[in-house]
């Protein structure tokens, strides 16, 4: 038995305590039930106890079958407490720790698949993303981690960028993708832009450039004036022609919109301004499940063409075939 | 001798001797808990004690009964481990008074939620979960978008100072204003957000 003082008790006492009353009650119940067992019994015969009139009770001895069944639970807890943690700070001579079992699991695990993450983490993102096998770890990882915001098809909510257009707010490379599960994404825009003075006449006006500039039928007189107080209130972001810049203001001139295209949801979001995250998670998700989330997210269709070969993103790949289920998180459902 | 017959005729003398013999089991697993260093000091220098803010947003946690469908306590298993994070400790809840563990899991659990989502996406999800989770049976808690009315923080941190959480006294006259003009859902946000940091980062 494991004697030594690694203590988390703040004193010696609570180890002596612990140790003091679990045996003494343990060896207590035996040893009652021993004193019980030796105490006069009448086999066949009562207590000479009536109540409710007719109501007597026998003074029988234990049945047998309940007597060592006892005896049996008392030396089941003495083994048990030499083998296992529970007396004191004495760990048990197998040396059990819950923590020690999770470690074990977890090498288990990492044995069994840290290969197949290997494999695929020494790959280009691109041929990752073209391996029908990656796409199903990386889709399995997604939902776990990913869907609750950017939705289990990945196409996004208002206010979740969807993922599987061509439009990206920080680059669909494979680098500005990784980069962007790593370290995640903070976006604001401020209220009015970079001109506070901006009353809501002229903010309706604005609203409905913004809209022209995506093709939708705007009122023209409103749509002249916003587009003179364009520049100074939103270029400076978003560019004098509205096409934004990435990793700084969204594209305002094509068909894709964050928070809604209908021209309250533009003057809300001029009104008030927009604050954003996207959180980081590249600590918790670790370099190879963010490898295949990169992949898996790039090969929905929007990844970026820039220094990119010609190979689709989506093509089926002859891989391995009975290849070892991919370890997804259980994906147990909310 | 103490017999049979003595003790089935005496009520009091039973119920002495029943508390005494089912007291074992809570004087050996019970009173140590106060006296071990990993259920009384936090694990790291990340536990604190709840702003006014986030004991606000704790309360309305319990009075909306989050706790009837939501844990917070990740067990050590990797199955666990790989979709919340690192598993619960001890000393992660040593300002909890009453830590809200729960023992039912309806929904997730939510221990290490702090951080794991925008504020942004809890506004949207509580005040109606399909809307970014179109799978989810959560109930909506529209009516969390008001104004937050909490008279009392000052009284609540003074009670909580009285069981060991070190709140100043400077903190506690401050405390009215940290809630002033904040709405409910703000303060639940502000209690999901700080929730599980201390360990965010260690796998």
């Amino acid at each position: 038995m494991d004697l030594k003082n690694t203590s988390d008790f703040v004193s010696g006492f609570w180890n002596m305590y612990v140790i003091v009353i679990t045996l003494v009650s343990v060896i207590g119940c035996g040893v009652f039930l021993l004193l019980q067992d030796k105490a006069k019994t009448n086999a066949g015969n009562t207590t000479g106890h009536v109540w409710d009139e007719t109501l007597e009770e026998f003074n029988n001895p234990l049945p047998n079958w309940w007597r060592w069944m006892f005896y049996i639970t008392v030396v089941f807890a003495l083994v048990y407490l030499a083998l296992y943690p529970g007396l004191g700070n004495m760990g048990g001579s197998f040396g059990w720790t819950m923590r020690g079992q999770y470690e074990a699991e977890m090498k288990k695990a990492d044995d069994q698949y840290g290969p197949i993450f290997k494999k695929f983490q020494s790959q280009d993102i691109r041929a990752v993303a073209a391996n029908s096998e990656a796409r199903e770890m990386g889709q399995r990882l997604f939902l776990t981690y990913c869907a609750q915001c950017h939705g289990s098809d990945a196409k996004g909510a208002k206010g979740f960028p969807n993922l599987t257009d061509q439009d990206w707010l920080f680059g669909g490379t494979p680098a500005q993708i990784k980069e962007s599960i790593v370290k995640g994404r903070d976006a604001a825009m401020p209220a009015k832009g970079i001109k506070p003075d901006l009353n809501a006449d002229q903010i309706k006006d604005l609203a409905n450039y913004v809209r022209s500039l995506s093709g939708i039928s705007t009122d023209s007189i409103r749509t002249q004036r916003g587009k003179e107080l364009f520049g100074q209130a939103c270029g400076a972001c978003h560019g004098p022609d509205g096409k934004g810049m990435v990793g700084v203001a969204p594209n305002l001139s094509d068909k894709v919109w964050l928070y809604g295209s209908k021209e309250e949801d533009i003057v809300e979001t001029i009104t008030k301004g927009r604050i954003n995250r996207m959180p980081a998670f590249g600590e918790f998700l670790g370099d190879a499940k963010v490898h295949l989330l990169t992949a898996y997210v790039y090969g929905l269709g929007g990844g970026a063409k820039d220094d990119a070969p010609a190979a689709p993103a989506a093509a089926p790949a002859a891989d391995a075939p009975a290849a070892p289920a991919a370890p997804a998180a259980p994906a147990e459902k909310k | 001798m103490l017999n049979h017959d003595k003790i089935e005729r005496s009520v009091p003398l039973l119920i002495v001797l029943t508390i005494v013999t089912i007291a074992f089991g809570g004087l050996v697993e019970i009173v140590p808990l106060f006296f071990q260093k990993s259920t009384t000091t936090p694990v790291n220098e990340l536990v604190k004690p709840y702003d006014p803010l986030r004991l606000a947003g704790r309360d309305i946690y319990i009075r909306e009964g989050c706790y009837n469908c939501h844990s917070q306590m990740i067990r050590p298993f990797r199955a666990e481990t790989e979709r919340y994070g690192h598993y619960s400790v001890a000393g992660e809840f040593v300002y909890d008074h009453p830590f809200q563990w729960g023992s039912k899991r309806t929904g997730p659990d939510l221990h290490r939620v702090g951080g794991r989502y925008s504020d942004q996406w809890h506004y949207t999800h509580l005040m109606n979960p399909r809307d970014v989770v179109p799978e989810s049976n959560m109930p909506a808690y529209s009516w969390l978008d008001r104004p937050l009315k909490e008279p009392n923080i000052g009284a609540k941190m003074a009670a909580l100072r009285a069981v060991g959480v070190p709140y100043t006294d400077k903190e506690i006259a401050e405390a009215p204003k940290a809630v002033e003009g904040k709405t409910e859902v703000q303060a639940l946000i502000a209690y999901l957000q700080g929730m599980g940091l201390a360990l965010k980062q260690t796998r």
